[in-house]
């Protein structure tokens, strides 16, 4: 049960952003610079940190709405998020990206943990500046929405078919008060 | 040395802020709601919350900046190095001892604040919106110390710089200066 009083009918950050709009417009707009551009690293890589990260921080609904996404922008293809969280150094990823994930995921225990070394192999794998710096702060974003999400106790849908359909709609329009202000998805058959 | 090219004579979060204006801005809008919006928190009280997190954190840049900041408004140190200390033994409303539990253990893990934190907190008398308010600093400064820490960003040259610093985010805020920061160039 949520800490505090939020619409029941929205999951997740979706409810905490009902309870509190005027905090939830900034924290849009950032997930919309962060995640959906193409530049330097693809929206399926930005979304890819986005999930390992909260996997790291047990943040189930951000795992499990990012890895939707990330599933969503590469076609239903569903392995690849799997294949980074069970063996990092085995996932079917580019030098580059394994190298910044290794940075994410340093950089999600503590800002300090990110190594010299971790930041010269993502280089040497042609990650520019901004890359590196889109990634550290992807993960810190990530590490303030698993917060968030888990520190007010949200609800976590148990339905794991919500999440893709949750997913397209971010894949379509991406990020804003659009998720939480109109009707949550529901699955064709069990619409009227 | 920082891990990318920052301007030189920004150390700290104003460098980062400076390299990526467009996601600098909503950080920026974001913390100035939450910081200097309207709230039943004082502004002194919620910089303790910043100052108790970055601490757990291990944060040094934004640690003193917020101790400043929190000192300045307080009108004395005592209460912030008592909080670093032990929050419990602290000269602090019982309300705010609830929140800061509540703050420092959010910065570690959401999951980490418990029913019995929180039924603590509402006994005390924190309403639903200052709950709200604690996790979602606790959370924004545990994006602020990564940021700050994992792009391994400079420390200012001198400790005077955190108290011009600290008399910048009381008068003006947090939100950009109108004039950029080229002022701060030696």
């Amino acid at each position: 049960m949520p800490h505090i009083k939020v619409n029941e009918d929205l999951p997740g950050i979706r409810s905490l952003m009902a309870f509190s709009p005027e905090t939830a417009a900034p924290m849009g707009e950032l997930a919309n610079l962060l995640l959906r551009t193409n530049e330097g690293l693809t929206m399926a890589e930005r979304e890819l940190i986005a999930t390992y990260v909260s996997y790291l921080n047990d943040c189930f609904y951000c795992q499990h709405s990012h890895g939707a996404i990330v599933t969503c922008y590469l076609n239903d293809h569903n392995e690849l998020v799997n294949q980074v969280i069970k063996d990092l150094d085995r996932a079917p990823v580019s030098d580059k990206l394994r190298a910044l994930l290794h940075i994410a995921g340093s950089a999600q225990k503590g800002g300090k943990f990110v190594t010299d070394e971790q930041v010269k192999t993502a280089k040497r794998f042609g990650a520019t500046d901004r890359d590196i710096h889109d990634t550290v702060l992807i993960t810190a974003a990530f590490c303030m929405f698993n917060r968030y999400v888990d520190g007010l106790a949200s609800q976590t849908p148990t339905d794991m078919s919500s999440y893709p359909l949750r997913a397209r709609q971010i894949a379509e329009r991406g990020y804003g008060n659009h998720i939480f202000i109109n009707k949550q998805p529901v699955a064709e058959e069990q619409q009227g | 040395m920082p891990h990318i090219e920052l301007e030189s004579h920004l150390p700290g979060i104003t460098g980062l802020l400076e390299y990526r204006k467009d996601t600098g801005q909503p950080i920026r809008e974001l913390t100035q709601i939450l910081m200097r919006g309207s709230s039943t928190l004082t502004e002194g009280e919620r910089e303790l919350i910043a100052t108790i997190v970055s601490h757990g954190n291990q944060c040094r840049f934004c640690t003193t900046a917020h101790t400043a900041a929190a000192d300045l408004l307080l009108g004395e140190k005592a209460t912030t190095r008592a909080v670093k200390e032990d929050i419990e033994s602290a000269p602090v409303s019982g309300k705010m001892k609830a929140l800061l539990a509540i703050a420092k253990a959010t910065g570690k893990n959401g999951k980490l604040v418990t029913p019995q934190m929180v039924e603590r907190a509402k006994a005390e008398g924190a309403t639903d919106a200052e709950l709200h308010d604690t996790v979602l600093i606790a959370a924004l400064f545990s994006l602020y110390n990564r940021y700050v820490d994992g792009m391994a960003t400079a420390m200012p040259d001198n400790e005077a710089y955190f108290d011009t610093l600290a008399e910048r985010i009381v008068h003006h805020g947090y939100t950009r200066l109108p004039q950029g920061y080229d002022h701060l160039k030696q």
